[in-house]
């Protein structure tokens, strides 16, 4: 088995993608093969204040599959989504994860599910990166029974305690403290797992995020902040926002690393380092450089702001996708009709999911006193008319 | 759980009242009864293993105090060990409570600025740092808004953070927190987490400390769904509810008063908690309800003996439990007097006192003869001088005039 050497280009084009052996004639059985292959990454990280790691990434045909495969349902999930809002089935706020991919899959390749993952509203594909279900999502999102917040939460409020995802927050860089609490959690039990708290370019400038990583730094926690940067803070650029757009080294004393995050091997890389470094000596911050297709959510066309060729050049160039597909036909792990056919499966299972959610009835009238206290407390509220709507706040 | 009440021999019906949070396997005997003796009340205490003793002598009763005004202690000699039970200070009371939930449960840790090293700036974490260790009691830099989502986000993982507010008016840096994120992430989460941290300070109007820092924090918190509040008053139900709010699953925020720190009083040896839903009842009287909570008890206590010389028998419950209120004790004296004056240290627009009110005349408007009177703080930020500052507070000359007023 030979270990092939490529380099993934970003900006080039796709011609460059040359294997240097022959094994395009011995086809391997795709779905489980764990030959490792190595792969740089597109561009080298820049970091502040530590070592970068280094360029070569390992991996091997299933994971690069998986990849595929996750980032396609992700894809579809996004675009359902739309559809759906445009339906008037999702009301409310909907805030699209579609080209930012790349960060969920590829940190849950350096993860284990003991690791705590918390992020802001825009959580629907990290949600299914951690074990989300398709039917969870999407009931949720209608505001149905079988949602993973039965309904109460909707798009902004995903959570997922058996699989440590902790949301799903309306308020912008609000989850930060809390992510940091959860790093501290974990080094009170001292599980030997760590906390990644993922926050937006436009939250990166929030005073709690700072105050924290303060607090993270002083006491060291095994907190990874990560500033998932699409540029764009609703609708102001970042270089609007921002005297130092170099989210990486705003921590000052705490060391940053600046990935390519529309490179999911690229994430993987980070995440990894990222883990062994908190682990050893604390607090680091990530700047996933990345970008949002839609805009801010679906009420922002997202083009008042931002040119329709910047949007259609990213899709052109580096889309996380289109780089996993490049990568697995150039390795020859498997051919254009089996790619597209998984994403027609996952097109399918994405429709499959919207059948089974809209069937999910609403949530029960009484729902709407539950679950407001962990133990009731006998506390009453009632409506307008006392005999009609009288419930005890459970 | 145990519960503490007054048992005077009465032959009232032992029921279950259906707003009670009591584990209703472990106890048997409701809290709540109304009275028609005007008698030294003594307490029987109910313990954890639900066990009662109506027998005082045998087990370290505790005696109502009920004109506990100023800070006099009792003298040295007096307070000899002949009297079962041990003296403390409130700040001290908090602390033992504090210890022996610490002591208790290894998830308890206390986060708050000073908590540590220094000892707390009112003591009440004092020798817990020592006795513990750094990673149980956190100090936190200047941080509010941070820290109190931290301990939150702890929280969700299964820890019990008490969150300290130096004072409580700097906690409103961490509304958001307290807010969004401590009231509503059960409900929103579908009931994955819970979120059972304690948040707790001194606030209230002190001694000329200026306007910042003399901030009553219960009006603005009190429409929060999802949390629960409690004013503490003496050293007993300072202990008492300090311990049921860290065992309770849901956040608990707990009221202290700066001036009520040096209180002392006698408490029991053994383990007992207050119930957190539960209001307690002071003075039991015949013409008037007089509702009140935290500083506001001793004022009110103070104009008791006042009106009492002029004949009149108040009867005097402190609420405690500022969310949810005990309608059910409430409303038995409502339904026995059929006046209410409430006194309280939060401003007149949308205090406690305002919500009160509301709840009261929605439930019990057909047992009032008066409309209620609400007597309130001045809607004014509170002024350093002294003389001013004791104007915008409730007095006790105020309540007499009031009392006189309402049972014309």
């Amino acid at each position: 088995m030979a270990l092939s050497y490529l380099r993934s280009s970003s900006s080039r084009s796709a011609n460059l993608l040359r294997p240097l052996s022959s094994a395009a004639s011995l086809r391997r059985p795709i779905s489980t093969d764990t030959t490792p292959i190595t792969i740089e990454t597109s561009v080298p990280f820049t970091s502040h204040q530590c070592e970068a790691p280094s360029r070569s990434v390992e991996t091997n045909p299933s994971e690069l599959l998986t990849f595929f495969r996750d980032m396609a349902l992700m894809r579809r999930m996004e675009i359902a989504a739309d559809s759906l809002y445009k339906a008037k089935l999702i009301r409310g706020f909907c805030h699209l994860y579609d080209g930012q991919e790349a960060v969920a899959v590829g940190m849950e390749a350096a993860i284990t599910k003991k690791d705590c993952i918390i992020t802001a509203y825009r959580d629907h594909c990290t949600f299914v990166g951690r074990g989300g279900t398709l039917l969870e999502v999407f009931a949720e999102l209608m505001g149905r029974q079988a949602g993973c917040s039965k309904g109460k939460g909707g798009s902004m409020h995903f959570y997922k305690k058996d699989s440590n995802f902790y949301g799903g927050h309306g308020i912008v860089g609000a989850q930060v403290p809390l992510g940091c609490g959860l790093a501290f959690a974990q080094k009170y039990s001292k599980d030997e797992s760590v906390t990644f708290a993922l926050y937006g370019d436009g939250a990166a400038n929030q005073g709690q995020l700072f105050e924290a990583l303060n607090i993270s730094a002083l006491w060291d926690l095994p907190a990874i902040l990560v500033c998932e940067n699409n540029h764009y803070g609703m609708g102001t650029a970042e270089w609007r926002a921002a005297k130092s757009p170099a989210y990486y080294k705003r921590g000052d004393y705490v060391p940053g690393l600046k990935v390519d995050g529309m490179d999911a091997l690229a994430v993987k890389q980070a995440c990894k380092f990222a883990k062994e470094h908190a682990l050893k000596n604390g607090p680091i911050i990530l700047e996933m450089d990345t970008y949002r297709y839609h805009g801010h959510s679906m009420s922002d066309p997202g083009s008042t702001y931002r040119t329709r060729d910047e949007i259609s050049g990213i899709r052109q160039e580096r889309d996380p996708i289109e780089r996993v597909r490049k990568l697995v036909l150039s390795h020859d792990l498997a051919t254009e009709k089996e790619l597209k056919d998984i994403e027609k499966e996952v097109r399918k299972e994405v429709d499959d999911a919207i059948a089974q959610a809209k069937e999910s009835p609403m949530p029960e009238p009484s729902e709407l006193f539950s679950n407001v206290y962990a133990k009731g407390l006998g506390a009453e509220s009632f409506g307008a008319d006392r005999k009609e709507v009288r419930a005890t706040l459970a | 759980m145990a519960a503490i009440f007054q048992g005077v021999g009465a032959a009232a019906p032992l029921s279950s009242s259906p707003s009670n949070s009591f584990d209703s396997n472990k106890s048997v005997f409701s809290p709540r009864r109304s009275f028609s003796v005007r008698k030294r009340a003594s307490f029987a205490v109910v313990r954890s293993d639900g066990i009662v003793n109506l027998n005082p002598k045998g087990r370290s009763a505790q005696r109502l105090i009920s004109n506990a005004v100023a800070t006099k202690a009792d003298s040295p000699a007096a307070s000899s060990s002949s009297k079962p039970g041990h003296e403390l200070l409130l700040f001290e009371a908090l602390q033992e409570g504090l210890e022996e939930e610490m002591e208790r449960d290894p998830r308890v840790c206390v986060m708050g600025e000073d908590v540590g090293h220094y000892g707390g700036s009112y003591k009440v974490t004092k020798g817990l740092a020592k006795r513990f260790g750094d990673l149980r009691v956190l100090d936190t830099p200047i941080a509010e808004n941070s820290f109190t989502g931290m301990g939150i986000g702890a929280a969700m993982t299964g820890l019990r953070p008490v969150i300290e507010g130096m004072n409580m008016g700097f906690l409103l840096l961490a509304f958001n927190q307290i807010s969004n994120n401590c009231g509503m992430l059960h409900y929103t989460s579908g009931g994955q987490f819970t979120i059972p941290v304690v948040i707790r300070g001194p606030g209230g109007v002190g001694r000329q400390l200026g306007a910042e820092h003399s901030q009553r924090l219960e009006s603005y918190f009190q429409s929060i769904p999802g949390i629960q509040m409690v004013a503490c008053s003496t050293p007993y139900n300072a202990k008492g509810l300090m311990k049921a709010a860290i065992r309770s699953e849901n956040p608990v925020i707990l009221f202290e008063h700066v001036l009520l720190y040096n209180l002392k009083e006698r408490l029991p040896d053994e383990d007992y908690i207050c119930n957190l839903e539960e209001a307690e009842m002071v003075r039991p009287g015949e013409h008037v309800t007089i509702l009140t909570y935290s500083r506001m008890r001793y004022h009110v206590m103070q104009a008791a003996k006042t009106l009492v010389n002029k004949g009149y028998d108040p009867e005097v419950i402190d609420i405690r439990s500022l969310k949810p209120f005990d309608l059910h004790t409430i409303g038995n004296s409502v339904k026995k007097t059929h006046r209410v004056l409430i006194v309280e240290e939060c401003m007149r627009t949308g205090g406690i006192g305002a919500s009160l009110t509301a709840a009261i005349t929605e439930n019990f408007n057909d047992y009032l003869d008066a409309p209620i009177m609400c007597l309130s703080s001045q809607d004014v930020p509170t002024p350093y001088a002294g003389t001013l500052e004791e104007v915008t507070v409730v007095q006790p000359a105020q309540i007499v005039t009031a009392v006189e007023q309402i049972c014309q």
